[in-house]
């Protein structure tokens, strides 16, 4: 009971990042119909830029505290990774908005590519070890459930997050201008609606999105490097799609299944298969469920309510 | 056109002919670029001191005096640029290399030398597969994961207690030392509560730790590379897991320590194959030349690939001969005291009784404890 209370704590610090990064898939994807396979570097950009301006501040203002450190080295990155967001679209997305649909899928990853290139001449290729600035010992466990104060934090600001998300698309004239691009460019631009505007800043809020989460993964985990990117970009991207591509709260509900089936799954495999599987499988445990949901539901767990758009 | 070919022909024999002393060139590969340059530099240092100290003694082969000469290549730590300089090596004439670093780099690369019919004696690569391709002249003076992997399970059932649990990377390196710890715990005495899989990518482990942890391990083995086990070890500690940490030479490394931050300490081990440089039989003697010579203390490989380099050349001295089709059948026969102990081959090509330490974590490095 024990392992079990654990093993779901686990998978909801992992799903819980899952979920931010699978927001700003499904952002852009609601309003574009494109899959921006750079997202998950940004995340990287961001756990950089934030690794940087940490040691910037540790250098030259060491009397900061913890906090303030840390709070200085987010915002740095969630403002680099805002104008980087901005940047992407204007220059990459913007000019193939009416392309077909290959040219900027394939044109998303060729800038998925670049972000790493550049990360890796900035950076270099070695890991690099984040500050441990919120603290990763464990609490007193409760009911046998271990858990960090990092990971408490992770749970909360995810939360508070998609919260507010959530209030910015549906009560906030932004919102209901970003609703109506989604559901038609030409028409809500007849409307006055400013459509480069919304989707710049649906690129802008889904890129801030992937700095916090990537200064999350960082600070849970120690490390940042070039191509930390990758894994959970992959992972966000599934969740996205099983929750159905195109839905916020999909997105995040997604993320949490996903986090708990892998953590779930790595835990038990083994002993569900009788020993004739193990943990090796746990990335394929987690496309199996994906595969099955698709089966039943085509698009994805939440999909139905914006059919026309998924 | 035709007749100034045939005419620099006859210059060139001419010429030969003129030097009584002959020039043998002798290949290095490894990683000079990269995170790895201090390491390959290390290896191909230890060549160039070989090499310096036969030219200073004087080698006579076939009643020519030689020379020998170091061609140092760079593979980057990388699969296809190790294939790469493998080629330019072979084509450039060299008798014999002395590399690579990475067993990634050495195994592709030893097709090509097999192929050139080079022998290639690594100072560094562990995988056991690079010497059981059936290539007759492949060689290596390290200690390879078999051993290591003996060595590890041995000391974890027998030294920290009997209940094991083992994860491994499932990458070439991880898989094939664990599955060698796997066979020695057994034959050990001790049991294993589980054997639990990761990625070289991944960094969340909590998923497998929390079931390792409902078993109740006493030592936990990891079989990967420092990357991951730093941050291994940092959730081993989150989760309040208090098994002893056993992990191979990828994890041997001062980068582990960096990653694991506080959560690495006392009850923290590692392998490394070979011993260390002031257990060596040459050590102290080597160490001191060494640093005259580079101004620069051994890292790790250079008494490897010095004594990898003298074994060629005492097969050279053995088989009166620079021509590998004549020396390379009298490599798998050297008996010399090196540097490194007794430098003598198996069967296989790999050394006879291969020497593994283990280090504790103290004091914020790792040290020698058996």
């Amino acid at each position: 009971m024990e392992t079990l209370l654990q093993q779901t704590v686990n998978g909801l610090v992992v799903g819980s990042v899952y979920a931010l990064v699978a927001l700003g898939y499904t952002m852009v994807y609601g309003i574009l119909g494109l899959i921006n396979f750079a997202h998950g570097d940004v995340l990287m950009v961001g756990a950089l830029v934030a690794l940087e301006a940490i040691r910037l501040i540790q250098t030259h203002a060491p009397e900061l505290g913890l906090v303030p450190t840390l709070l200085g080295g987010l915002a740095a990155s969630v403002l680099v990774c805002m104008v980087l967001g901005y940047t992407i679209e204007r220059t990459a997305y913007r000019r193939l908005r009416n392309a077909p649909r290959l040219a900027p899928l394939i044109t998303a990853i060729g800038v998925s590519f670049l972000l790493q290139t550049i990360a890796m001449i900035i950076w270099g290729r070695n890991y690099h070890t984040f500050p441990q600035l919120v603290s990763t010992t464990p609490l007193e466990p409760v009911a046998g459930v271990f858990i960090t104060p990092v990971q408490i934090a992770i749970l909360v600001v995810s939360a508070a997050l998609m919260v507010a998300l959530m209030l910015l698309v549906n009560k906030t004239r932004l919102g209901r201008a970003m609703r109506a691009t989604a559901e038609n460019h030409k028409v809500a631009s007849l409307m006055g609606v400013d459509t480069n505007k919304i989707i710049a800043a649906t690129f802008i809020i889904g890129s801030a999105l992937a700095a916090v989460a990537g200064v999350m993964f960082s600070s849970n985990y120690g490390i940042a490097h070039y191509a930390m990117g990758f894994m959970p970009g992959l992972k966000a991207f599934t969740a996205a799609v099983l929750g159905g591509i195109g839905n916020l709260g999909g997105a995040m509900l997604g993320g949490l299944v996903l986090g708990l089936v892998e953590s779930i799954g790595a835990g038990y495999i083994e002993d569900m298969s009788f020993g004739f599987l193990n943990s090796s499988y746990q990335d394929i445990f987690a496309f199996m469920i994906l595969g099955i949901v698709l089966i039943f539901r085509p698009t994805g767990l939440l999909g139905e309510r914006v059919a026309d758009r998924a | 056109m035709k007749h100034t070919l045939v005419a620099l022909a006859v210059l060139g024999l001419g010429a030969s002919g003129a030097y009584a002393q002959e020039v043998v060139k002798l290949g290095t590969a490894a990683p000079l670029t990269g995170t790895q340059a201090h390491l390959g530099k290390d290896i191909e240092n230890g060549v160039r001191l070989a090499i310096e100290e036969y030219n200073a003694k004087g080698v006579t082969l076939g009643g020519k005096k030689v020379k020998f000469e170091v061609q140092a290549e760079d593979d980057q730590a990388d699969p296809k640029t190790a294939t790469t300089v493998a080629q330019r090596l072979a084509d450039s004439g060299v008798k014999g290399v002395i590399g690579h670093l990475n067993s990634g780099a050495s195994i592709p690369a030893s097709r090509i030398y097999n192929e050139a019919g080079l022998p290639q004696v690594s100072p560094a690569s562990t995988n056991p597969k690079l010497t059981q391709q059936g290539f007759k002249g492949a060689f290596r003076t390290i200690a390879n994961d078999v051993q290591q992997g003996q060595a590890i399970g041995r000391y974890a059932a027998t030294k920290l207690g009997k209940r094991i649990a083992l994860i491994d990377d499932r990458t070439a390196y991880g898989q094939g030392l664990a599955d060698e710890v796997d066979k020695a715990v057994k034959a050990a005495g001790g049991t294993l509560t589980g054997r639990e899989f990761t990625s070289d990518k991944a960094t969340d482990f909590l998923a497998i730790l929390t079931r390792i942890k409902s078993q109740n391990p006493d030592v936990i083995v990891y079989s990967g590379m420092d990357t991951q086990g730093g941050p291994m070890l940092k959730q081993i500690k989150q989760l309040g897991i208090t098994a002893k940490f056993i992990t191979g030479d990828g994890g041997c490394t001062g980068e582990i320590a960096k990653l694991a931050g506080d959560a690495i300490g006392a009850n923290a081990f590692c392998t490394q194959p070979g011993l260390p440089l002031e257990k060596m039989p040459g050590g102290k003697d080597f160490n001191a030349r060494f640093k005259k010579r580079f101004n620069t203390d051994v890292q790790i490989y250079a008494p490897y690939s010095y004594d990898a380099a003298a074994a060629i050349i005492e097969a050279m001295k053995a088989a009166n001969s620079s021509d590998p089709a004549k020396y390379g059948p009298f490599i798998s026969k050297v008996h010399f005291p090196g540097v490194i102990g007794t430098v003598a081959f198996d069967a296989k090509g790999d050394i006879k009784d291969g020497a593994v330490t283990v280090y504790q974590f103290k004091a914020g490095k790792w040290e020698a404890v058996q």
